[in-house]
């Protein structure tokens, strides 16, 4: 599965990389990067969970 | 006139119910009674503040939600109908950034979230565990009973904020004072305004020294954003005081209250006392968090264009009041909200508000409040309250909820 970011939104808040290590990460700024775009199904429900706790609504999980 | 308004939605303007609503007496840790009817009967409904005006109450978690992403939102207390008067900064200009919308929030908000980067506070992890092993060891030392609030709740995160900002922490006088005032309830505007005042002239001469000398910490790193000519000396010290108000009462107050709710919990008080795994102590902090909502007041918006929603037009010009606290013990969301259980999954919740004036400062309070929760009670197993909890005062009367004092003994 995909794993969108929408770094311009992003505030900032590290909850992405709190959810999945594994995927996400912070610049210097704080703001997320992404790891990895492309998920396996051990990393989907971090990733949920990170979609879900983003305060921006910055992250999304597309479904193939 | 806004009586016409809200009589017209709600069949009468004597319907229109007083906001905030009194806590029951017999649970200082549930909503107020009142506030939870209100969430029954559906997600918005008009209330009446101090001053006659009569804004939205968004009392469940969906719509707060929504809301609080929603850009025709706005935080900036100068649009019309932003719920204001009765709040610290009344009388006094924007405490920075979180009363500014985006883009100008974002530029100034983005000058300070480099410290608060999960990987760098957690580093910062070991030096708040000393912190925190050296007031309990202090605690043990010293004479009991003991005000916890006094002794161990208040310094921590006052000490671990003036780490991070670079203010001595021998000053804390001056900032401890005055941030009660500044978030008392009954303070008047000119009171808080003096208070912060006081503050803010003791930051713009700490920023002054940091910019003509600088260090490795986040006033020095504010303070370069000046000689780099993006903000002006006012624009700094005003960010200075907002990261050193914020850091203080949330996190000392969480500390408090948890403990005195836990202590009324001891069957989860045991879950933390036997627990060392981090992941627990993580997800217990979060059930905290939901459970407990300092920010017992609520979000205050302004909102600028009609906004539909569930079944509602809210009009441009109409102010919205999102209070966490009850978003946060919504059934729809979290099953049997009113019971405290360390082992629920509550991540979702919206303690730190949500969308983008989410609290900047969450990834410190979380990492802080988990290695209190995660040694405290293990280090003093016995503790317990040293008055029945009838005596202890929670602070109905202030904009950060949680206990003046909190007498426990071992
Ligand atoms: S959770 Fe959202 S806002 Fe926070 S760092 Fe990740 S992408 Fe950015």
């Amino acid at each position: 599965m995909k794993v969108e970011l929408e770094a311009d939104k992003c505030v900032a808040s590290g909850q992405c990389v709190v959810a999945a290590m594994e995927v996400f990460d912070q610049d210097d700024d704080g703001i997320a990067i992404l790891l990895t775009d492309e998920v396996g199904p051990e990393l989907v429900d971090g990733v949920q969970e990170a979609a879900a706790v983003c305060p921006a609504a910055a992250i999304r999980l597309v479904r193939p | 006139m806004a009586d016409t308004l809200a009589g017209a939605a709600h069949g009468g303007a004597d319907t229109v119910p007083e906001f905030p609503m009194p806590r029951a007496a017999r649970c200082p840790f549930d909503p107020p009674p009142a506030l939870k009817e209100l969430q029954e009967k559906g997600p918005l409904t008009k209330v009446r503040l101090w001053d006659g005006s009569e804004p939205w109450l968004v009392t469940r978690y969906a719509e707060q939600r929504q809301l609080l992403g929603d850009p025709r939102v706005s935080a900036d207390t100068d649009r019309p109908g932003y719920p204001t008067k009765a709040s610290p900064e009344a009388g006094e200009g924007k405490l920075s950034f979180i009363m500014m919308d985006d883009p100008e929030h974002a530029r100034l908000r983005r000058m300070v979230t480099a410290p608060f980067a999960i990987r760098r506070i957690e580093a910062l992890r070991p030096a708040v565990q000393r912190i925190v092993d050296g007031l309990i060891d202090d605690m043990l030392a010293g004479p009991a009973p003991v005000d916890l609030v006094e002794a161990f709740a208040l310094p921590l995160p006052s000490l671990v904020i003036c780490e991070l900002l670079g203010v001595p922490y021998d000053d804390h006088e001056v900032f401890q004072g005055n941030t009660k005032t500044m978030v008392h309830r009954d303070a008047t505007p000119e009171q808080r305004g003096a208070a912060s005042r006081e503050i803010a002239a003791y930051l713009a001469a700490l920023v002054g020294k940091r910019l003509a000398d600088p260090r490795d910490d986040l006033l020095s790193s504010i303070a370069e954003r000046i000689t780099a000519g993006e903000i002006d000396h006012r624009e700094a010290t005003e960010m200075a005081l907002l990261m050193l108000v914020a850091g203080h009462e949330t996190t000392a107050n969480m500390i408090a209250l948890g403990t005195a709710a836990l202590l009324q919990h001891p069957d989860q008080l045991a879950l933390l006392r036997e627990s060392d795994d981090p992941k627990f102590v993580a997800s217990a902090v979060d059930e905290l968090l939901r459970y407990l909502n300092i920010t017992h007041l609520g979000r205050r918006r302004a909102v600028t264009e009609d906004i539909e929603i569930a079944g509602q037009v809210i009009k441009a010009g109409e102010g919205v009041i999102m209070v966490n606290e009850i978003a946060n013990r919504d059934p729809e969301v979290f099953e049997d909200p009113d019971r405290l259980d360390l082992t629920r999954d509550a991540r979702r919740h919206i303690a730190f508000s949500f969308g983008v004036h989410q609290c900047l400062g969450q990834p410190l309070a979380r990492m802080e409040l988990q290695v209190v929760y995660g040694t405290l009670y293990r280090r003093i197993p016995t503790l317990r309250l040293a008055c029945a909890l009838e005596d202890v005062k929670f602070k109905h009367d202030a904009f950060i909820y949680g206990v003046h004092e909190l007498p426990v003994t071992w």
